[in-house]
């Protein structure tokens, strides 16, 4: 099997300490949540940092909760907690259906929200579920803590607004009474990382878009969104043709490469197919069907 | 559903016999206490890493390995400079740098001139962990000056193309056989042109060609290779662990390498997860671990990572071909011709019968009845990992399935015609066995028609192919494919038949105990198949000895005779006959002795199952255990017999035997994405007769997720620098469950008359015939977008792409 390069380890109790584990250990070391993405690139040797600072034990960071009218998904929770929370489906089944699409099971009982946001890849699926929902980041350092919004989280591929010295801490959403969501992806094999995936929300109200959303992964979509699209849609009619052109202009402001996933133009493709695809269930439930 | 008749149970419950039961070895595996290669450890033991070249061509200027050696733990770093030191035999060549490869090539062990695939060994770190070896590679710096690669086997023969081997003072890229061809045909070439020509010009009559190709693949076995060398340097005895298939021909061919003394090599092959293919070759790796060993006095191991065992052990296939079909109108078929262009990589390294360059390629004919079949296979060398028969493919058999079942429905396509229908018009006929197919094979035995009705009975195939009308009506897209295959396994006949020399023939060797429980010592090796049980159940329907109280033994050269190993799903045909052949001379022996305690003539006994007794009086007569007693007893036996029940042979197939199978794929393809999903998978397969169905059935199962793999996911490709996009699993895409249906299986069970329990092999069945099929289904689903064929695999992308008539070519980068 692959073998890691040598390597320093440090478990943190709590945020402060995990912090100061941080500072103490310098530039080279690394957060270690799940590890399904960080110990992969170890063993191939494509990341090697000199000391790894765990937080699997660090309690502030788990669990699902309301306060006010936001979700707040603390950083350690795990993707199968995600799958599983009631609390999550209640308001949003796009949580359910983007992680069942996740990887596998093995994945999901250990890699967290936290760890997927901060490593950031180009195609991860819970980007593009936390920009259609508009949602936020909480980042904590030894000054105190900031809140982001995921639409203004990522700096690049696998680049994020967290510094070397800070935390995310917890992952919020806000609750909007009557919206329908869905997720739409579509993969090589069960458990690959996507070709192509859209996740939308929509809210109607007296027959017309009142809000929404719409994230995308894995197709150059600039922060995993598409805001004019939205703004296309926003106080239309969900028709089919509305639906569709949204879904084209969220489609026009992709920009993907070619890899062996697919061609850029099947991806621009199905940029559009799977936008609208996901648009039309969100509006059906949000309109009760 | 099983045709096996009834048979009495032993007191642990297993048939006496033939019939399904649980496999012996799943005790040990299921409780993790399975022993592989990576568990053996030896005191002492040193650990290994091999540094690797990040270029597909390049020429080496220079190694500095002073840090590597530098660092605490190194114990020595070998580079191909310090082997071309190491003089060995001249028979192959007077260093250690360069190795044989099983097709009378040369293998680079570790580079001394350049380096020809991404991959290659370069540089062998011996240290006293894993890890510290691995830390090492880092350190040795190696400036390579690159060269343009060939990626692409179409531009090998170019013009100006780089030339690979110009160790061998080449000046292209052609790949001479040992015969000292450049490429190798079979069939009828005249009489094939000549009925194409004519059907050509005949309005009655149509050709359809189309380039099919079958792109890189890999075995992926779940265990990589690896071995653990012990060479004693008091008494030069080498005890080396290793990864194999085939233990004996490793052992013969290290003999020969590593200019050893044969009866100084043991090579042990302890449980092996998984071969495919992948574990008949011997690779650098192996040696360098005997010459690690050599050169420290210690026990060293190697055991190669994921990626590495993905980009530079033998893959399978890349096999560009292009088939031409010529029949009637009413859909008779009257010739086939296919050219194949052959994509080695950078070394000769295909496993296959002397005689044989392209492997049993040449049984592309199938399982149809015309006179004229030809094909051309051309090889050249390219800058990928060298290997090329690997992945149960039965010595290219994949291929030639593959390439047929897929003109045939291109065929059908062109005329209109419903695939079913077509086929059973061209089946050989049942009473046409034994049929000499034009390329010169004599398939055994066969019921055809019988095999592909059921499969149809069992699909439903009628309502099937409504419901598609109904489905296309409402703009919904389902697939109906069906692949009907026909292989020759059990390589093979001596005559004809050798591997680097060593004739095809299996030893075998049965002990009787006295308390009649029997030990069994076969030359072929499990990697998965279930040896341990089906071999005693063969002994035990021929002796009635429990299959419980007969042990097999295997893996180990020293423990067992010698024979070719298991792949080519030879295990049955070969070594399964020569353990029914050794229990009947034991039955034979049985019957002096029971007649001397019965005080008979051996004329007046008869056999029942585990018991002979005395014609007309059946109360009268002695079991097998109670005469292995009596064998070694104090019973006077007649002149010249001597005590005892064991005994030993050495089966020679007299020919190939011919499993084949009708199967039958049902996709639903999502036209807007792309997404095949595979609905319902019927396989009926006839491999004679079937010693324990239920591993059978496994055996089955596997091979078709295989080959659900292969028509849908899995690819080596390359861009044109050379680099492997294969290189791991979350490039190189197996399937799972969730991509396999549930299974429907069926069986027909017609005999090999040749083989002495009428078996044939079925351990690569599943795997040559089902890619066909369900390629077949997804272009049948997409066939009313205009789409005749569609290179594998068939991603989601790739199935798009087909119905907007913009085909990708899938062996290469994606553009």
């Amino acid at each position: 099997m692959q073998t890691p390069a040598p390597v320093g380890y440090a478990k943190a109790t709590s945020v402060s300490d995990a912090l100061a584990l941080l500072k103490k250990h310098g530039e080279d070391s690394r957060i270690v949540a799940g590890g399904h993405s960080l110990i992969p690139m170890m063993r191939l040797r494509i990341a090697a940092p000199e000391a790894l600072i765990d937080i699997n034990d660090v309690a502030e960071l788990k669990g699902i909760s309301i306060e006010g009218n936001e979700i707040v998904i603390g950083a350690m929770v795990r993707h199968a907690e995600v799958l599983s929370s009631p609390i999550l489906f209640e308001h949003y089944a796009i949580f359910r259906e983007a992680e069942k699409l996740i990887a596998d099971p093995i994945v999901r009982n250990r890699g967290t929200i936290g760890g997927s946001m901060c490593q950031a890849d180009p195609s991860e699926d819970l980007s593009a579920v936390g920009a259609a929902l508009k949602g936020t980041v909480v980042i904590q350092s030894e000054s105190g803590t900031r809140t982001v919004a995921l639409r203004d989280f990522h700096e690049g591929p696998y680049m994020t607004k967290v510094a070397q010295s800070e935390i995310l801490t917890q992952v919020r959403f806000p609750i909007r009474p009557g919206a329908g969501s869905a997720y739409e992806k579509v993969e090589r094999r069960v458990g690959d990382w996507p070709v192509a995936s859209a996740g939308t929300f929509v809210v109607v109200k007296d027959g017309l878009v009142a809000d929404c959303g719409i994230g995308l992964t894995a197709v150059g979509a600039e922060h995993f969104c598409a805001p004019e699209a939205e703004a296309f849609l926003i106080g239309k009619e969900p028709t089919e043709e509305n639906l569709s052109a949204a879904a084209q202009l969220a489609a026009d402001s992709c920009n993907p490469f070619s890899d062996q996933r697919g061609p850029a133009d099947y991806k621009k493709h199905l940029a559009h197919e799977l936008t609208l695809r996901a648009l039309r269930r969100s509006a059906a439930a949000s309109q009760g069907a | 559903m099983t045709a096996v008749e009834e048979v009495p149970l032993s007191p642990a419950g297993n048939p006496i016999g033939f019939g399904s039961m649980k496999r012996v070895e799943d005790a040990r595996f299921v409780r993790g206490q399975g022993n592989y290669v990576d568990d053996v450890n030896l005191p002492g033991m040193l650990h290994s890493a091999i540094l690797r070249s990040p270029h597909a061509h390049a020429r080496i200027v220079s190694i500095d390995k002073s840090a590597a050696e530098a660092l605490p733990g190194v114990v020595l770093v070998i580079t191909g400079e310090m082997l071309a030191g190491v003089p060995r035999p001249s028979l192959l060549g007077d260093n250690f740098a360069w190795m044989p490869t099983l097709s009378y090539d040369t293998q680079a062990v570790l580079a001394t001139d350049k380096v020809r695939f991404q991959g290659q060994e370069v540089a062998f770190v011996i240290a006293e962990s894993k890890y510290i070896a691995r830390d090492a590679l880092e350190l040795i710096d190696v400036e390579y000056d690159v060269l343009d690669a060939v990626m692409d086997a179409k531009k090998a023969m170019d013009p100006g193309a780089p030339v690979i081997r110009d160790d061998k003072g080449q000046t292209d890229n052609s790949i001479t056989d040992v015969h000292g061809n450049q490429s190798w045909e079979s069939g009828n070439a005249e009489a094939t042109a000549a009925a194409i020509a004519a059907a050509e010009a005949d309005p009655n009559c149509v050709v359809v060609t189309e380039q099919i190709p079958y792109p890189r693949v890999h075995p992926a076995p779940m265990e990589t290779c690896g071995s653990v060398a012990e060479l004693n340097p008091v008494t030069g005895q080498l005890t080396l662990y290793t990864t194999s298939q085939a233990p004996h021909a490793h052992r013969t061919v290290y003999a020969m390498v590593a200019g050893l003394p044969e009866q100084k090599i043991r090579v042990i092959s302890p449980d092996i997860g998984g071969g495919f293919g992948n574990k008949v070759g011997v690779y650098p790796g192996y040696v360098l671990s005997i010459v690690g060993s050599l050169l420290t006095g210690k026990p060293v191991k190697w055991m190669e990572d994921r990626s590495e065992n993905l980009m530079s052990t033998s893959f399978a296939r890349d096999y560009h071909m292009k088939a031409t079909i010529a029949a009637t109108r009413e859909g008779k078929i009257l010739a086939v011709d296919v050219d194949v262009l052959a994509d080695h990589g950078a070394f000769n390294g295909v496993a296959q019968p002397t005689n044989y360059p392209a492997g049993f390629f040449h049984i592309f004919s199938g399982s149809y009845d015309y006179p004229n079949a030809h094909c051309k296979v051309t090889p050249v060398y390219t800058n990928k990992a060298p290997g090329g028969v690997a992945y149960a493919c039965s010595f290219r058999i994949t291929e030639a399935a593959y390439v047929i079942e897929r003109v045939v429905d291109c065929l059908a396509a062109e005329l209109q015609m419903d695939p079913a229908e077509l086929r059973l018009k061209n089946l050989i006929a049942a009473d046409k066995f034994p049929y000499m197919s034009p390329t010169g094979w004599e398939y055994d035995s066969g019921e055809y028609e019988k095999t592909m009705r059921l499969a149809m009975e069992i699909a439903g195939y009628d309502e099937l192919r409504r419901e598609q009308a109904e489905k296309r009506a409402k703009g919904e897209y389902m697939g109906i494919g069906i692949s009907f295959f026909t292989e020759g396994v059990g390589a093979g006949p001596r005559k004809t038949m050798d591997i680097l020399g060593l004739g095809m023939a299996d030893g075998i060797e049965l002990r009787v105990h006295p308390t009649g429980k029997a030990v069994l010592r076969l030359s072929v090796q499990s990697q998965g198949q279930a040896h341990e049980t089906t071999f005693a159940q063969i002994v035990s329907h021929e002796l009635g000895i429990p299959p419980e109280d007969i042990d097999v033994v295997h893996g180990d050269t020293d423990q067992t005779p010698f024979g070719l190993g298991t792949y080519g799903s030879r295990s049955t045909p070969v070594s399964g006959a020569a353990a029914s052949v050794v229990a009947r001379k034991v039955r034979e022996r049985a019957k002096i002795v029971a007649a001397a305690a019965l005080e008979c003539s051996p004329d007046d006994l008869e056999w029942e199952l585990g018991r002979w007794y005395v014609k007309g009086d059946k109360e009268r007569g002695k079991t097998i255990q109670e005469i292995a007693l009596l064998s070694h007893s104090s019973l006077e036996l007649p002149e010249g017999i001597e005590g005892h029940l064991d005994a030993t042979a050495v089966y020679n197939p007299p020919n190939l035997t011919y499993p084949y199978g009708c199967y039958i794929c049902v996709v639903d393809v999502d036209v807007l994405t792309g997404q095949v999903k595979v609905r319902r998978f019927i396989a009926v397969d006839d491999c004679g007769v079937r010693i324990n169905p239920m591993v059978v059935e496994g055996q089955v199962h596997g091979g078709l997720a295989d080959g659900i793999g292969m028509a849908l996911m899995e690819l080596i490709a390359f861009d044109e620098d050379g680099n492997c996009l294969g290189g791991s699993f979350m490039d190189y895409l197996l399937p799972t469950a969730m991509e396999c249906p549930d299974y429907e299986l069926g069986e027909t069970v017609t005999p090999s008359p040749h083989h002495p329990i009428g078996a044939k092999g079925v351990g690569e069945s599943a795997t040559v015939g089902s890619p066909a099929a369900v390629v077949n289904a997804v272009i049948d689903a997409i066939s009313p977008f205009g789409v005749r064929h569609a290179d594998m695999p068939l991603t989601p992308a790739n199935v798009w792409r087909a119905i907007q008539g913009r085909p990708m070519r899938t062996d290469m980068a994606v553009e």
